[in-house]
């Protein structure tokens, strides 16, 4: 870390040599202040050493925690015991539970997405009236706290009094009070909620589809089918791909949602295990272990997705 | 589209926008839900069939501000004649409202909930954007070695899934006394968006020209006048917008806030849901604080909402 100050001390160089060169125009060229490389290095090297010692070191910090059998409740001393965490963790039938629930959840939750996101952008893709607002209406869920919209569709799903269950007619159905249903209804609050990002992305990619390849394709009397899987499909294609991993890192993560919606063993997902394995149980070394076999998931996913970005971006 | 349109397109467009009416209908009804059930007296929130049409009241927001209990006996005519709108509105509900020894009346956690989140938010906004600008000017200006990567590296910290880095954090605020505090939530959050900041705005100052500021340095600017009187002025929008997503996601934000704080420094959140608790819960003061809660991120989205695709897809969609 620089030294504190060293920041301002340089500020007011800067702001020295800025009066020289209005009050001293002849010597301007002397006085430009700091050179590239040091403003760029001014620039950067903060933002990273932030980021170092707030996200970086604490993992390393964890890391170390993983190969003991430390518990943030006590005051005993951290054992190393090696690999230990780690056996124990994918040899734990319950664990891998907790990954196939996820998977389930992930896979449940982007394609319903993409479905919905997908189909409501074609049909907006169109000359509708007020189709700014509606859009913009259609956006608010997805802006909205996870955690606190999340709580009212406890209300919403309530099997005596909720609004869905009359409106459907469904009597008194269980929806997260089943072990069978709750994972899925958390899904379909998750699909409500993030449908409109899938939408979003599929409206820029469908907008930017070039309207004479439409009319050739018109011209060759090519059926909606041919039209749609040959010029719309492959043309929407790398953004949806964007939609599609960004919503599959970010489902795989999804804690706030499943946490307040429902405590059925049957929709713990793996955030959540790590959760309670860590500050309800307070196994904090296996916690910490886990943590990393989930980063180390994540990282993956995150790698693909900024290959797609820059693809995108480069077009 | 063809200039000339089929009588069957014509009837298939109708047909879409009808969907599209429904569809938005269906999207908004849970939002509709909360804005009603938050002005809803409170024997109205939970009746089978759901109340649509009703008288709206303020009483779940007097409610949401007071701490209230349940009274024994109702109040006497004269209690209740001298008793000001507000706390009438609650003695109609069957409840009273809490006073301390000098009769003043006592606030509920709400408010003080809501002011963290306010305190938050901000702070680590005007922090993250503020480095983030500094950052993303020096990624777009300047040749930096391995930028690919540190740019990788920078977004990747935003990916981290929040228990993760949640644990090793619990544990040296914990050692540093900063668990439940301001600054503790406020150095998370100003992590947690300063990587987006960075991509966000590296995005909005690449399209600056470069022109601009090789005019001002031929003129004897320096690098740092340039800056700050050229590039800054002109990234005025893509700050306003970075700002906002920033703030919307410290605002929302809810596992860090749930794992670093329990009283003091809690927002709102956390707080929200640990209203319902145990027994029968009033849903129209969670409405109401719901209700308050939402408002500012709904007009804020409206505010931002011709940069939404941008924010979303972290700058490399620009529109």
């Amino acid at each position: 870390m620089p030294p504190p100050f060293a920041f301002l001390r340089i500020r007011s160089r800067v702001l020295a040599s800025t009066m020289i060169t209005t009050l001293d125009r002849s010597s301007r060229a002397a006085a430009r202040g700091l050179s590239d490389i040091s403003i760029r290095n001014l620039f950067i090297i903060p933002t990273i050493l932030f980021l170092i010692v707030f996200n970086i070191f604490p993992l390393i910090y964890s890391l170390g925690y993983s190969f003991t059998d430390f518990r943030a409740s006590t005051n005993a001393p951290a054992n190393f015991v090696g690999l230990q965490n780690y056996r124990d963790l994918l040899n734990d039938p319950y664990v891998w539970s907790n990954f196939a629930i996820t998977a389930k959840y992930v896979i449940v939750s982007v394609v319903g997405q993409l479905l919905v996101g997908f189909g409501v952008a074609m049909l907006l893709n169109r000359d509708i009236p007020l189709k700014g607002l509606i859009t913009t209406l259609l956006l608010l869920p997805m802006m909205l706290s996870m955690a606190v919209v999340g709580l009212f569709w406890k209300l919403l799903y309530d099997p005596s009094w909720g609004v869905i269950n009359y409106a459907l007619g469904l009597g008194n159905f269980e929806w997260l009070a089943d072990p069978k249903m709750a994972l899925y209804a958390v899904a379909l609050t998750d699909i409500w909620m993030w449908s409109p990002f899938v939408m979003l992305l599929s409206l820029a990619g469908l907008s930017a589809v070039p309207k004479h390849l439409y009319e050739a394709a018109a011209i060759d009397r090519a059926g909606p089918f041919y039209t749609f899987f040959r010029i719309t499909l492959p043309l929407v294609a790398p953004i949806l791909m964007i939609a599609v991993i960004f919503r599959t890192m970010e489902a795989f993560k999804t804690f706030d949602l499943a946490y307040i919606l429902t405590s059925q063993p049957t929709a713990e997902l793996i955030s959540i295990r790590l959760y309670k394995m860590a500050f309800q149980e307070w196994q904090t070394g296996r916690s910490c272990a886990m943590a990393y076999i989930v980063l180390i998931m994540v990282l993956a996913i995150t790698n693909i997705y900024v290959k797609y970005l820059n693809k995108v971006k480069e077009r | 589209m063809a200039a000339v349109r089929t009588s069957s397109e014509i009837t298939f467009n109708r047909i879409a926008i009808v969907i599209v009416l429904l569809v938005t209908i269906i999207f908004l009804a849970p939002i509709y839900w909360i804005a009603s059930t938050a002005f809803k007296p409170r024997a109205l929130a939970t009746t089978i069939p759901p109340t649509v049409i009703f008288q709206p009241e303020i009483s779940p927001f007097v409610k949401l501000f007071t701490k209230r209990s349940q009274m024994r006996n109702p109040p006497t005519p004269e209690e209740y004649a001298a008793a000001p709108w507000w706390e009438r509105v609650v003695f109609d509900g069957g409840e009273k409202i809490v006073r301390d020894g000098k009769g003043e009346v006592q606030w509920s956690g709400y408010p003080s909930r809501f002011l963290n989140s306010l305190i938050v938010a901000i702070t680590s906004t005007v922090l993250a954007v503020g480095m983030g600008t500094f950052t993303a000017y020096g990624f777009s200006r300047f040749k930096v070695k391995g930028e690919a990567d540190l740019l990788f590296f920078i977004l990747s910290t935003r990916m981290l899934p929040p228990v993760v880095v949640a644990i090793p954090m619990f544990l040296m605020y914990r050692a540093v006394g900063l668990n439940d505090s301001h600054l503790g939530l406020i150095i998370l959050y100003t992590a947690f968006n300063l990587s987006f900041s960075v991509w966000l705005m590296k995005g909005f100052i690449d399209e600056i020209p470069k022109e601009y500021e090789e005019a001002a340095l031929v003129d004897g600017y320096t690098r740092m006048d340039a800056f700050f009187k050229i590039v800054l002025p002109e990234a005025a929008t893509g700050i306003a917008a970075t700002a906002v997503f920033c703030f919307i996601t410290a605002w929302n934000e809810y596992a860090f806030a749930l794992i670093m704080t329990n009283r003091r420094a809690q927002t709102a959140p956390p707080f929200i849901p640990s209203q319902v608790g145990s027994g029968l819960p009033d849903w129209t003061v969670i409405a109401a604080g719901t209700f308050l809660f939402l408002l500012p991120v709904a007009i804020f989205t409206f505010l931002l909402r011709n940069h939404l695709l941008r924010g979303m897809s972290f700058g490399a969609i620009r529109k």
